[in-house]
C-alpha cells in the first residue's frame, strides 16, 4: 500500500503568510505611524509522507495555526505553495480534515451534538440512509469515549474536554486521509488523551491516514510523530525523525523547549525562564530571530539569518551547529 | 474605591475561599441531574489549590459555581461558599457581579467567551482596570500594556489596538488571564489557565500565578488536568470523580504516594518524555453519565480494587496520612478509619 515513490500527501515549499497590522488609518496619516507587517509564517518547506504522522511544536504565536489554517484553505498563502496528493476529495486530492484548537468555537451551539457529526456524513453522502447515519453518529461518539445518548444534547451541555472530543468525532465523520489536529488534546484529561492518542495511532494502521499534529505537549507529540518539526517566529529551526530530535536536539531553541518540560519527577521546581522579552512578529530582531535569548549567539547571529543545513540526522537553522 | 469591597475588620486569618458540601443540579424535563454531589474545601491565603480529574469530573462546575456563573438551568442545591468569612453563594447577581472582577478574578476555559469580538483587547482590559480601580485612561492603558508584558505578550502598545480573533490561541488565553489580574483579586479562579500554552510561556504563567500568591497573598483555585503544571505549581490537590472529591492532600503525596485507586490511574496515564511507549496506560472504562450513576463508589464499574462493599455503600472522605481519601480498600495500614 505505501508506496515510497508515491506523491507526499502534502508538500509545503517555501510558504509564507503575513498580515497587515498597521495601526488605524488615522494613526498612519496624522500621527505618521507606519505601515506594520506581521509575518507570521515566513518560508516553510516540508513533505508529510503518505501514512506518517508530521508533527509542528514550537511557542504559542510562532505560527502553527496559521499554517494549519492555509493547510485546509481558510488563509490563503502570501507566497509559495502547498501540494497535495490524490485522493478522495472533492477536488480530487486528498480529503482533509482539520480538528479545530478551539473546540467551543468550532461547534454550532443552536445544533444538537448528533446533529453537528451527522453533518459532513449527509454532505458527502458516505452513509446510505438516515438509520445508518444515526449508527454512525453513535459509533463516532463511543469511540471518542462519549455515549450515543448525548447526541440529543446541545455542545453547552458538555464539559471542556467533552466538547473536544466532539470536534475530533466531527473531524473522524468525514472519513478524511489528512487530517490537520491543532492541539487536539489540549483541553483533554491524561487518560481521555491517552485514549485518543491511541485511537488515532489505530486509525493510522488501519487506514494509513497521514496527520499533521501540532500540540505544544512534547510527551504526546513523541508517543505520536514520525517526523518533528520544531518553530520559532514563523520558521522551522530544527526538522528531524522523532527520536532524533528528542534524543539528539541540535538547536539551542528546540533544547531550550526540552528543558522548560515540566517534570513531575520534581515538583515545585523552578523552571528554566525566558528571561528575555520574547520577540514579537511585528519586530522580529535581525539575523537570527533566536539570537536575544540564545545563551551561543555571537556577533554573526545578530547580523546574518542561518540557513536551514544538515546536521547529523537534523536539519537546523542555526549557525553554530555543525556537522 | 473597589467596587463593593469586603469588610476589612475581618481576621485575615481564616481561608479565602471556604466551601462546604455544595451541590449543584440541573434540573431537566427527564428528572434532576446532579453533577456535583457534596464538595467541601478551602483555600487559604497565598494558597494554590490545584483541582484534577478526568474530563466531566465537575472540575469546571465547581469553579463556575464560585463565581457565580452557573449557566441556568443550573443551580446551587445545596452547600455553602464563602469569601473570606462572607457567605457568596445566595448574593443577588448585582453583587456577585461586583465581586467578580474586585474580590475574584475569573480565568475561563474557553478565551473566547471571556473576550468581546467586537471590542480591541485596549478596550476591553481598560474598561476592566477602571471598573476595578481609580485610573484615567492614559493610567489605566499603561497598566494595560504592563500586564499584557508580564502575561509574555510582545509589542503590546500594538497589540492593544488588535481585535481577540488576530491574536494567537495562546494569546487570547494569556489575555484572559491578563484581565482575571486586572482588578487584584483576593481569590484567582483559573480554569485551564495554560492548556493553549507552549510550555516556556506555561512557564512563565505559572511562576506569575505564583508570585501573586506570594507577593499579595492572592489565594488561587487551579483547575487543570495537567499534572505538570499541578506538580510545580500546586500546594495542595483536590483530585474529583463524578461530582466528588475522592482524594485530597498535599502536592507531593498526591504525585509520589497517590492512595486512591482512581488518583494512581490518573498519574498513571500520564505520557513520559523519556520513552515512547507503543501504547499509553488508559483508565479503562469511562466516567459515569449523570442519568446513571452507579451505587456505593462511583468509581467501582472501573476499579480493579472493587468488591461488594464498594458496590453497596459509599466511602466518606477520611484522614489518611497527610491527607485525605474516599475509598475502602485503602493500602493496609494507611487508612486510619474514624468508625
Ligand atoms: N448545562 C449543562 N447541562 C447538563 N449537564 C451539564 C451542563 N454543564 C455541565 N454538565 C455536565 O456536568 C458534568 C461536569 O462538567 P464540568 O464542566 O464541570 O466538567 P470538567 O471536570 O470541567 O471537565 P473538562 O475537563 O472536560 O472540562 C459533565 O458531565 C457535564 O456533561
Ligand atoms: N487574522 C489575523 N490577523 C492578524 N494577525 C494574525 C491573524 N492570525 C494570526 N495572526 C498572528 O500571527 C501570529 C501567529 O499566530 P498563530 O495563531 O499561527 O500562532 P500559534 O503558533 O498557533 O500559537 P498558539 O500556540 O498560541 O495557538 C500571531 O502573532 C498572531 O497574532
Ligand atoms: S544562529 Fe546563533 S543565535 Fe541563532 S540559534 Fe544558532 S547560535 Fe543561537
Ligand atoms: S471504594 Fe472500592 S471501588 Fe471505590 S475506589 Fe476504593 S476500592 Fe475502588
Ligand atoms: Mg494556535
Ligand atoms: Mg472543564
Amino acid at each position: 500500500m505505501t508506496n515510497a515513490h508515491a506523491k507526499p500527501t502534502l508538500r509545503v515549499d517555501d510558504v509564507a503568510c503575513f498580515f497587515d497590522v498597521s495601526p488605524s488609518w488615522f494613526d498612519r496619516t496624522v500621527m505618521r505611524k507606519p505601515q506594520r507587517t506581521l509575518k507570521a509564517v515566513d518560508g516553510l518547506s516540508f513533505v508529510i509522507p503518505r501514512g506518517t504522522t508530521f508533527s509542528i511544536v514550537g511557542e504559542s504565536g510562532c505560527g502553527k495555526s496559521t499554517l494549519a489554517r492555509m493547510v485546509v484553505g481558510l488563509y490563503q498563502p502570501t507566497r509559495g505553495t502547498l501540494s497535495f496528493a490524490d485522493g478522495s476529495g472533492r477536488d480530487g486530492f486528498v480529503r482533509t480534515q482539520m480538528i479545530f484548537q478551539d473546540p467551543f468555537a468550532s461547534l454550532n451551539p443552536r445544533w444538537r451534538v448528533g446533529a453537528i457529526i451527522a453533518e459532513p456524513i449527509k454532505q458527502m453522502a458516505l452513509r446510505p440512509s438516515g438509520v445508518e447515519t444515526q449508527a454512525r453518529v453513535r459509533q463516532l461518539l463511543e469511540t471518542v469515549g462519549l455515549s450515543g445518548q448525548d447526541s440529543n444534547r446541545y455542545p453547552h451541555e458538555f464539559s471542556g474536554g467533552q466538547r473536544q472530543r466532539i470536534s475530533i468525532a466531527r473531524a473522524l465523520a468525514a472519513e478524511p486521509e489528512f487530517l490537520v489536529c491543532d492541539e487536539p488534546t489540549s483541553a483533554l484529561d491524561v487518560s481521555v488523551q491517552a485514549q485518543i492518542l491511541n485511537l488515532l495511532k489505530d486509525l493510522q494502521r488501519e487506514l494509513g491516514l497521514t496527520y499533521l499534529f501540532i500540540s505544544h505537549n512534547l510527551a504526546a507529540v513523541r508517543h505520536v510523530s514520525d517526523r518533528v518539526a520544531v518553530m520559532y517566529l514563523g520558521r522551522i529551526v530544527e526538522e528531524a525523525a522523532t527520536d532524533e530530535i528528542f534524543e539528539r536536539p541540535q538547536h539551542p531553541y528546540t533544547r531550550f523547549l526540552l528543558d522548560t518540560v515540566p517534570n513531575l519527577d520534581r515538583p515545585n521546581r523552578d523552571r528554566m525562564q525566558a528571561t528575555v522579552d520574547l520577540p514579537s512578529p511585528i519586530d522580529p530582531p535581525p539575523g537570527c530571530a533566536y539570537n536575544p535569548r540564545c545563551p551561543l549567539a555571537t556577533d554573526i547571529c545578530r547580523t546574518a539569518a542561518p540557513e536551514s543545513h544538515p546536521v547529523g540526522g537534523s536539519l537546523v537553522r542555526c549557525h553554530h551547529a555543525i556537522a | 474605591m473597589r467596587a463593593a469591597p469586603l469588610p476589612n475588620d475581618r481576621p485575615d486569618t481564616g481561608p479565602v475561599l471556604d466551601i462546604r458540601d455544595l451541590v449543584v443540579e440541573f434540573p431537566t424535563r427527564r428528572g434532576v441531574l446532579t453533577a456535583i454531589r457534596g464538595v467541601s474545601v478551602t483555600v487559604e491565603r497565598g494558597e494554590i489549590l490545584g483541582i484534577v480529574g478526568e474530563s466531566g469530573a465537575g472540575k469546571s462546575l465547581t469553579g463556575a459555581a464560585v463565581i457565580g456563573l452557573l449557566e441556568p438551568p443550573g443551580r446551587i442545591a445545596g452547600g455553602e461558599i464563602r469569601i473570606r468569612g462572607r457567605r457568596i453563594d445566595n448574593l443577588p447577581k448585582r453583587d456577585m457581579m461586583a465581586l467578580r472582577g474586585s474580590t475574584i478574578g475569573a480565568i475561563f476555559q474557553d478565551p473566547l467567551t471571556s473576550l468581546n469580538p467586537l471590542l480591541t483587547v485596549g478596550d476591553q482590559l481598560i474598561e476592566t482596570i477602571r471598573c476595578h480601580l481609580p485610573l484615567s485612561r492614559a493610567e489605566a492603558a499603561m497598566r494595560a500594556i504592563d500586564l499584557l508584558n508580564e502575561v509574555g505578550i510582545p509589542s503590546a502598545e500594538l497589540r492593544l489596538q488588535q481585535y481577540p480573533h488576530q491574536f494567537s490561541g495562546g494569546m487570547r488565553q494569556r489575555v484572559v488571564i491578563a484581565l482575571a489580574l486586572a482588578g487584584e483579586p483576593d481569590l484567582v479562579v483559573a480554569d485551564e489557565p495554560t492548556t493553549a500554552l507552549d510550555v516556556s510561556i506555561q512557564a512563565q504563567i505559572t511562576a506569575l500565578l505564583k508570585r501573586i500568591c506570594r507577593d499579595r497573598g492572592t489565594a488561587v483555585m487551579l483547575v487543570t488536568h495537567d499534572m505538570g503544571v499541578i506538580a510545580e505549581t500546586a500546594d495542595r490537590v483536590a483530585v474529583m470523580y463524578a461530582g466528588r472529591i475522592v482524594e485530597i492532600g498535599p502536592v507531593d503525596d498526591i504525585i509520589r504516594r497517590p492512595q486512591h485507586p482512581y488518583t494512581r490511574g490518573l498519574i498513571g496515564s500520564i505520557p513520559s518524555l523519556v520513552t515512547s511507549h507503543e501504547r499509553l496506560v488508559q483508565i479503562d472504562g469511562a466516567m459515569p453519565r449523570l442519568n446513571s450513576m452507579p451505587a456505593g463508589c462511583a468509581f467501582h464499574p472501573r476499579c480493579v480494587l472493587a468488591d461488594t462493599r464498594c458496590r453497596s455503600t459509599l466511602p466518606p472522605l477520611l484522614t489518611n496520612g497527610s491527607g485525605l481519601a474516599a475509598c475502602w480498600n485503602l493500602a493496609a495500614g494507611n487508612a486510619v478509619e474514624a468508625a
